[in-house]
């Protein structure tokens, strides 16, 4: 019976989605501005194929049937125009693209078959190794990724990291995981005296670290809203 | 090859003057050339615990500044001759020391002595950063105390990071020199054990130093202890760790009292 109320009930799921198109504005006289879209497809053919054109028609003041000709005429070249904008919607008939209005500038990055696509940029790393001992008093930001540090954390040390932190030392200093917002963020070390811990904004401070837990390995984890200690064996 | 060691703590009052006039004489007895340099401008105290107090005219800032020659700022210990000081100014402070000038006296030190000690001022600001700009070699002088060892382990931190050699990428060796040791109220649990404080410390030890009064005897009459009493137990932690500094290879124990019979049993009743 659910099965049918559902069935009865389709929901239009709309959807935004956002694409980058060029603007043509032509001026007077618009026989010279058409020259310089021939040139510019004689230098590389196709290189409208396929994307969105805006005609922006707030240079000119062209009646209705001057719109229609320059639309013909750019139909002539395979230009197809998705929207107008700059213009009175009474000039536009119904057969013209619609008018588009709330346009915003950006800038349009070209891939002219011509040109060789650019290496891509290396990605950064996204870990942090450290192979001495953090001393009390520094501090090691980290928002990219994962921090270890094979050495111990002294007291008065802190570690932030956007990842997970792990400790192959005694952590005697504050460690901060996860702190733009990746509540899934870790800290584990290989002795625990520490004098905070931290996952993603909610943190304990040494008094709240259980005794028990004390000089052994262990780690910290977040289960909703609460954090975990527990030894790692 | 002349040797730059700072001399250094972080915390103050832990035994840096002691132990930069101790370590010294111990090197001088050895026949090295050695100039102690205090730095602790505006609270020298370098002079007294060296005796030299009566006998200061010009001193580092003066040379800094170029008032002075550096030889004329330059006294000589009575009693080992190739002990030097260079005493820090007591008139003025820490901001009168710049970083070329140190920099100029150091070299200059260089090419006098193979030994050249910074004692350092405690603290982690100009004093502190200046004496162990140029440094080579560092002995952090640690108390066996929570709040002693954090500061060391602050100062390591940046002695890797704030020195010449170590903006050059090059390492400052390191070495722990534990002062004020009771090897009886460590076992009690009443002080951080060698162990504790290595382990947080992860630097290498260079001599324990046990608590005694001699030290204070020593400097009350401006002697470096070690040659003021050179049978006392601190005298001969000293001498070690001059000669682990030198390269020796010395085993590392910590020296006790010389006490006669009557004195162990009644030290014993005390204790």
């Amino acid at each position: 019976m659910d099965v049918r109320a559902d069935s009865t009930r389709q929901l239009v799921r709309l959807r935004g989605r956002s694409y980058v198109a060029f603007v043509f504005s032509p001026v007077v006289p618009i026989v010279d501005w058409l020259g310089e879209i021939d040139n510019t497809l004689a230098r590389s053919p196709g290189y409208f194929v396929g994307k969105p054109i805006v005609l922006d028609l707030s240079a000119v003041d062209l009646s209705g049937p001057a719109i229609a000709h320059l639309l013909g005429s750019l139909g002539e070249r395979n230009i197809r125009v998705l929207g107008i904008e700059g213009v009175d919607e009474e000039r536009l008939a119904t057969n013209m693209p619609p008018l588009l209005t709330g346009g915003r500038s950006c800038v349009i990055t070209r891939n002219e078959p011509a040109k060789k696509p650019e290496p891509e940029p290396k990605p950064k790393p996204n870990s942090l190794l450290l192979e001495n001992p953090v001393r009390s008093g520094q501090s090691i930001v980290f928002i990219e990724g994962d921090v270890t540090v094979l050495g111990s954390v002294g007291s008065g040390a802190e570690i932030v990291a956007g990842g997970s932190i792990h400790i192959y030392g005694t952590l005697r200093g504050r460690a901060m995981a996860g702190v733009n917002g990746n509540s899934a963020a870790r800290i584990y070390c290989q002795r625990i005296e520490a004098e905070l811990l931290a996952i993603d904004g909610y943190y304990q401070t040494a008094e709240e670290i259980d005794e028990s837990l004390r000089n052994r390995p262990a780690q910290a984890w977040l289960q909703g809203d609460t954090m975990k200690i527990t030894p790692l064996n | 090859m002349a040797k730059v060691l700072v001399v250094t703590s972080g915390k103050g009052g832990v035994g840096k003057t002691t132990s930069t006039a101790a370590l010294g004489a111990a090197l001088a007895q050895k026949g090295q050339n050695v100039v102690v340099v205090d730095f602790d401008v505006g609270l020298r105290n370098l002079d007294l615990v060296m005796g030299a107090e009566r006998r200061v005219v010009f001193d580092l800032i003066n040379v800094v500044q170029g008032v002075a020659k550096l030889p004329q700022a330059l006294i000589r210990d009575k009693r080992v001759e190739s002990l030097w000081l260079l005493p820090a100014s007591q008139t003025r402070d820490k901001d009168a020391l710049t970083d070329e000038g140190v920099g100029r006296v150091i070299d200059e030190l260089r090419s006098r002595y193979d030994w050249i000690l910074c004692d350092s001022p405690a603290g982690i600001e100009r004093g502190a950063t200046l004496a162990m700009r140029y440094a080579d070699e560092a002995i952090i002088v640690t108390n066996p105390e929570v709040s002693s060892v954090r500061d060391s382990d602050r100062i390591i931190g940046m002695l890797d990071s704030k020195t010449v050699r170590a903006e050059r990428g090059e390492r400052v060796e390191k070495h722990v020199l534990i002062t004020r040791y009771d090897p009886g109220r460590a076992a009690r649990g009443e002080m951080l054990n060698i162990d504790d404080i290595l382990e947080i410390l992860a630097t290498p030890l260079l001599g324990i130093i046990p608590e005694s009064q001699d030290v204070l005897k020593a400097s009350n009459v401006g002697t470096p202890v070690t040659l003021n009493n050179a049978d006392s137990a601190p005298a001969r932690a000293y001498v070690d760790a001059a000669r682990r500094l030198m390269g020796e290879e010395v085993a590392m124990v910590v020296p006790t009292e010389r006490k006669g019979l009557m004195n162990r049993l009644l030290g014993r009743r005390a204790a």
